[in-house]
């Protein structure tokens, strides 16, 4: 197997010496799309908010492409020039139109010429349906839109990989598939994705590998196919039966147990 | 009312409100200056910096601007140390100034959204650029609310200006006054230069807060 593109080894993070990462290690492969899932608590967030250096771990390594990235913090803006990461609550800067959102990373960060990059973002927002909100300012899109351009603004950077935390979770239903969609557009595109997520559906459809992390370890960790409908382990399967409902029609039987999440 | 005198006497006051808005405008912009480096050395957690910072702002806005003045004016020169009294009334003004603009400033920097900063840092941006393009225009935005009622605040302080000798508005009318004794015609006509003054930046402050407002500052939660 080739060099990973990101390697995490036996990470251990706490907060108020609260464990929540005890010991997490990880491979991601180039071009692989890994889903995190879990219940809220169990660490999946710290583990993304760690690799790009917005927490910084208490022991054990992170290196990308080769280049251990943990525990520095001088040049930690080199680092996140080439990972990605798009939050729960889109975090648009309210004060620039959608193209400025867009400009910003990789004109100041990266230095790239204005109108290279603007041609490149037209394209881009294009692709996600939003070609025509590109000159609006961000209150104007809905929540729906925002993360698409969200996503576009983290794909301008052209990262090394991309990081995703539950970000359809403050979306209305209705407008998490138009979100989902360009995701799995990226994946196919051969994107290295590390996605945080609650939509079950969603991340059996995107994922080459899924982590099932609980209590700040990865209690298990296979295919999507294995791990959706034959999962191996108890807290697993519990995990999983807490996504389903009993039918009120099915009288006398036992009802599953919501007890995964918190 | 004395129609004459007052007409007669517009002129003196036109004098005193120059002196007024000149230093008045002096202190402000020093002010501005002042406020905004010791925000930034708190802000930025600047060793010892941020220590004086601290401690200046505590001095400033728990004595008064008279005393301050008078310490300048009367007490310095004791130890040696000589001001004009114009001076005096810029170091003044921004001593005062300084430590209310720079609470301003560090309301507005507290009040930007965390994840917008981590939506900076996520981006690559340094330290500098993203509190230069991210999170210095947001603050701003929250600020000025604070910033304008500071300006109208530290011009009302001028008044203090006229115990330094300066013929400000304040001294222009106390002099009429003590000379001429039309002291309802003389105090009409200061509060009336005041409010000429004054009335203009709160419109001018209103708009702005409405168009930082409406242009899309601050309400990304609204939609």
């Amino acid at each position: 197997m080739a060099e990973p593109i990101l390697r995490v080894r036996e990470i251990h993070k706490s907060f108020d010496s609260t464990g929540v990462l005890r010991g997490v290690s990880l491979d991601i492969q180039e071009g692989e799309v890994i889903v995190i899932v879990g219940p809220s608590g169990c660490g999946k967030s710290t583990l993304l908010r760690c690799i790009n250096g917005l927490e910084t771990v208490d022991s054990g390594e992170i290196w990308l492409r080769g280049e251990k990235i943990s525990g520095r913090t001088r040049d930690l803006y080199r680092v996140r020039q080439k990972i990605g990461m798009v939050f729960q609550s889109y975090d648009l800067f309210p004060h620039m139109k959608v193209m400025d959102n867009l400009l910003l990373g990789p004109t100041k960060a990266l230095g790239r010429p204005r109108q290279e990059v603007e041609a490149e973002a037209l394209r881009m927002l294009e692709r996600v349906g939003l070609r025509e909100k590109a000159y609006a300012l961000p209150r104007t899109l809905s929540g729906g839109q925002k993360q698409r351009v969200a996503l576009v603004r983290a794909m301008l950077m052209q990262p090394d990989i991309l990081l995703l935390d539950e970000i359809t979770a403050a979306l209305d239903p209705e407008m998490v598939s138009e979100v989902l969609n360009v995701v799995i557009d990226l994946a196919r595109g051969g994107m290295t994705m590390a996605i945080v997520t609650h939509e079950m559906r969603f991340a059996e459809a995107v994922a080459d590998r899924v982590l099932f992390l609980e209590d700040g370890h990865v209690v298990e960790e296979g295919t999507p196919e294995v791990f959706f409908h034959h999962p191996q382990t108890e807290r697993a399967q519990q995990f999983l039966r807490s996504f389903t409902y009993a039918s009120k029609r099915d009288k006398g039987e036992e009802q599953p147990k919501n007890n995964a999440g918190d | 009312m004395d129609w004459s005198f007052m007409l007669a006497h517009v002129p003196d006051y036109l004098a005193g409100a120059w002196v007024t808005l000149r230093f008045g405008l002096y202190g402000i912009l020093c002010s501005l200056a002042v406020g905004l480096l010791c925000c930034l050395a708190r802000f930025f957690r600047v060793p010892v910096l941020r220590q004086i910072a601290g401690g200046y702002i505590e001095l400033a806005r728990n004595t008064p601007l008279l005393v301050q003045l008078f310490f300048l004016y009367a007490g310095l020169p004791r130890v040696g140390i000589r001001f004009s009294a114009e001076t005096c009334a810029v170091i003044g003004l921004t001593f005062l100034g300084g430590a209310y603009m720079a609470e301003a400033f560090r309301s507005g920097l507290e009040a930007v959204d965390r994840a917008q900063i981590e939506a900076g840092a996520c981006l690559g941006l340094t330290r500098t650029q993203n509190i230069r393009y991210v999170i210095f225009p947001q603050a701003l935005a929250t600020a000025v609310p604070a910033l304008f009622a500071n300006v109208i605040f530290l011009i009302k302080e001028t008044s203090v200006f006229s115990v330094l000798a300066m013929m400000d508005l304040m001294n222009v009318a106390d002099t009429l006054r003590t000379s001429g004794g039309r002291t309802v015609e003389v105090l009409c006509m200061l509060i009336a230069a005041y409010l000429l003054i004054l009335l203009p930046v709160s419109v001018i402050a209103t708009r702005v807060e409405r168009r930082l407002r409406y242009a899309g500052f601050g309400d990304q939660h609204s939609v």
